[in-house]
């Protein structure tokens, strides 16, 4: 059997899906939300493992690539700047903007830092009190509550050379933008297992009930995400929608409490556009009042750049799940890791990166092929 | 960007505010913040995302995770030089003038 050897206990895997097999009487279309189970998913070919009547859609759980446009534009215009230090994730540096990235910026000049920890960055604003040090604060509940740290800190200390550059997004609104789309074939879903370790499993049994569909908590090593898969089919079967925990390891009921904390003092819900879909109402998280000092957005004044997305990608029909990366006409002729159109192409956990690295030919890769060295890692 | 690593917390720092501990990760060692699990102690297992720690774990579980990161090269990716990366994938070379390893502040 393809890839099931490359399993870190293929017996067990064997087993899960036997369980799956045997429990899928009829066609059920999940969709997992979370970058990092996308690229699992595709890597160890778990998809094509599963039985016909299963298929996983690719949800827009990968923050680099939903991060917008203009955003990126913005992150752009700060970073070419004199006075600025820039600091980023490594993640972000290839995302394409209107007419450039951020390591072409750095290439003419600019100040551009990959930074580990955003406290990291705060450290760069302390030994830099004549530069300005921005951070870029993407992510979704896993990462808000190391950036509202940062920012917390900063307050603290008094530390007004430092800001953020906020474009934070929350998974359950977008679970709920997906339900409400008319052309919606979701029937349950993986809910991303570092999300719930922060935010806990509250926010999800509101939406199970009202859109009756199953929420299993996965994790994202190819043994988590088979066990989400067949907990998932297995209500389905059984007429049942209810939140269950398949990744009771690295998440409790209550998430981290702390860090929730942490989140609510700093951020506010807002109102969030996502690249390729749109606005999604809730879906974002901003500086709240007390740290508004702190956003770059209004610091820099860039609030205005307002960009349109190109129409020869279609990421955001890739993002919905309407589509799979190869229905696309420039996936692999005009759009490939190295001249990527849309933000699905750059990140290791975009959609159409996984498929590009190990589908390309939208065939599984023979057993013992495995892409050159190069291209092992498109994250930049 | 959503990976969040297990690692193990070999040492404490004595009073550093915030709470920060020394995690290792494999073999990779790297400082993290502990403030949001302000009572672990040194040999527990924590996962670590973008350098702070946001839950326990136990040790079997950290222990196989780590081993199949390490194997599927999550890693070198976590940790690896992100410069170096975004230019083998640009096909150029990776800009001048930054200090190698994935952070350049410390």
């Amino acid at each position: 059997m393809k890839y099931i050897d490359e399993f870190n206990d293929p017996e067990l895997a064997r087993r899960l899906l036997d369980e799956i097999r045997a429990t899928a009487t009829r066609p059920w279309a999940l969709m997992e939300v979370c970058g990092g189970q996308t690229h699992s998913i595709i890597r160890h070919g778990i998809d094509q493992l599963l039985p016909e009547q299963v298929e996983l859609i690719h949800g827009p759980g990968c923050p680099v690539c939903v991060t917008p446009l203009d955003v990126i534009d913005q992150a752009l215009e700060i970073a070419a700047r004199r006075e600025v230090i820039f600091c980023s994730f490594g993640d972000m540096l290839r995302v394409p903007g209107s007419d450039r990235d951020l390591f072409r910026v750095k290439g003419e000049g600019g100040d551009v830092r990959v930074v580990y920890s955003p406290l990291d960055a705060l450290e760069l604003a302390r030994r830099n009190p004549d530069r300005q040090v921005v951070f870029f604060a993407i992510g979704f509940e896993t990462t808000a509550p190391a950036n509202a740290m940062a920012v917390h800190r900063a307050r603290r200390e008094g530390l007004g050379n430092f800001s953020l550059l906020v474009s934070h997004v929350r998974v359950p609104p977008a679970i709920e933008a997906i339900m409400t789309a008319p052309s919606c074939r979701v029937q349950g879903f993986l809910a991303a297992g570092h999300v719930c370790s922060v935010m806990g499993t509250a926010e999800y049994p509101g939406l199970a009930d009202r859109f009756g569909v199953p929420i299993v908590v996965t994790g994202f090593e190819p043994l988590d995400i088979l066990e989400g898969i067949r907990r998932t089919v297995r209500q389905l079967e059984l007429g049942e929608h209810r939140v269950e925990n398949a990744y009771p390891r690295a998440v409790r009921d209550d998430g981290n409490p702390a860090a929730v904390r942490m989140i609510e003092e700093v951020f506010e819900v807002t109102d969030r556009n996502w690249r390729g879909i749109g606005c999604i109402p809730s879906s974002g998280w901003r500086l709240s009042e007390a740290f508004r000092a702190y956003d770059a957005e209004h610091r820099f004044d860039v609030a205005g750049i307002r960009t349109e997305e190109p129409a020869e990608c279609r990421s955001g029909e890739v993002l919905q799940g309407l589509i799979k990366p190869t229905e696309c006409a420039a996936f692999g002729t005009t759009c490939t890791p190295r001249t990527p159109l849309g933000a699905t192409m750059v990140s290791s956990e975009g959609a159409c990166a996984a498929y590009y690295l190990y589908r390309r030919m939208n065939a599984p890769a023979p057993q013992g092929v495995r892409p050159a060295a190069e291209e092992m890692n498109p994250v930049a | 960007m959503c990976l969040a690593v297990p690692g193990k917390v070999v040492a404490i720092e004595d009073g550093a505010d915030p709470l920060t501990g020394l995690i290792d990760f494999g073999g990779v060692r790297k400082q993290a913040c502990l403030e949001y699990v302000p009572d672990v102690r040194v040999g527990e297992y924590v996962i670590v995302h973008v350098g702070f720690a946001l839950q326990r774990l136990d040790e079997e579980s950290a222990l196989a995770s780590l081993k199949l990161f390490e194997e599927l090269g999550l890693l070198e990716e976590e940790f690896g030089d992100a410069w170096q990366q975004a230019a083998r994938e640009a096909g150029e070379p990776a800009p001048a003038g930054h200090p190698d390893g994935g952070s350049e502040a410390r």
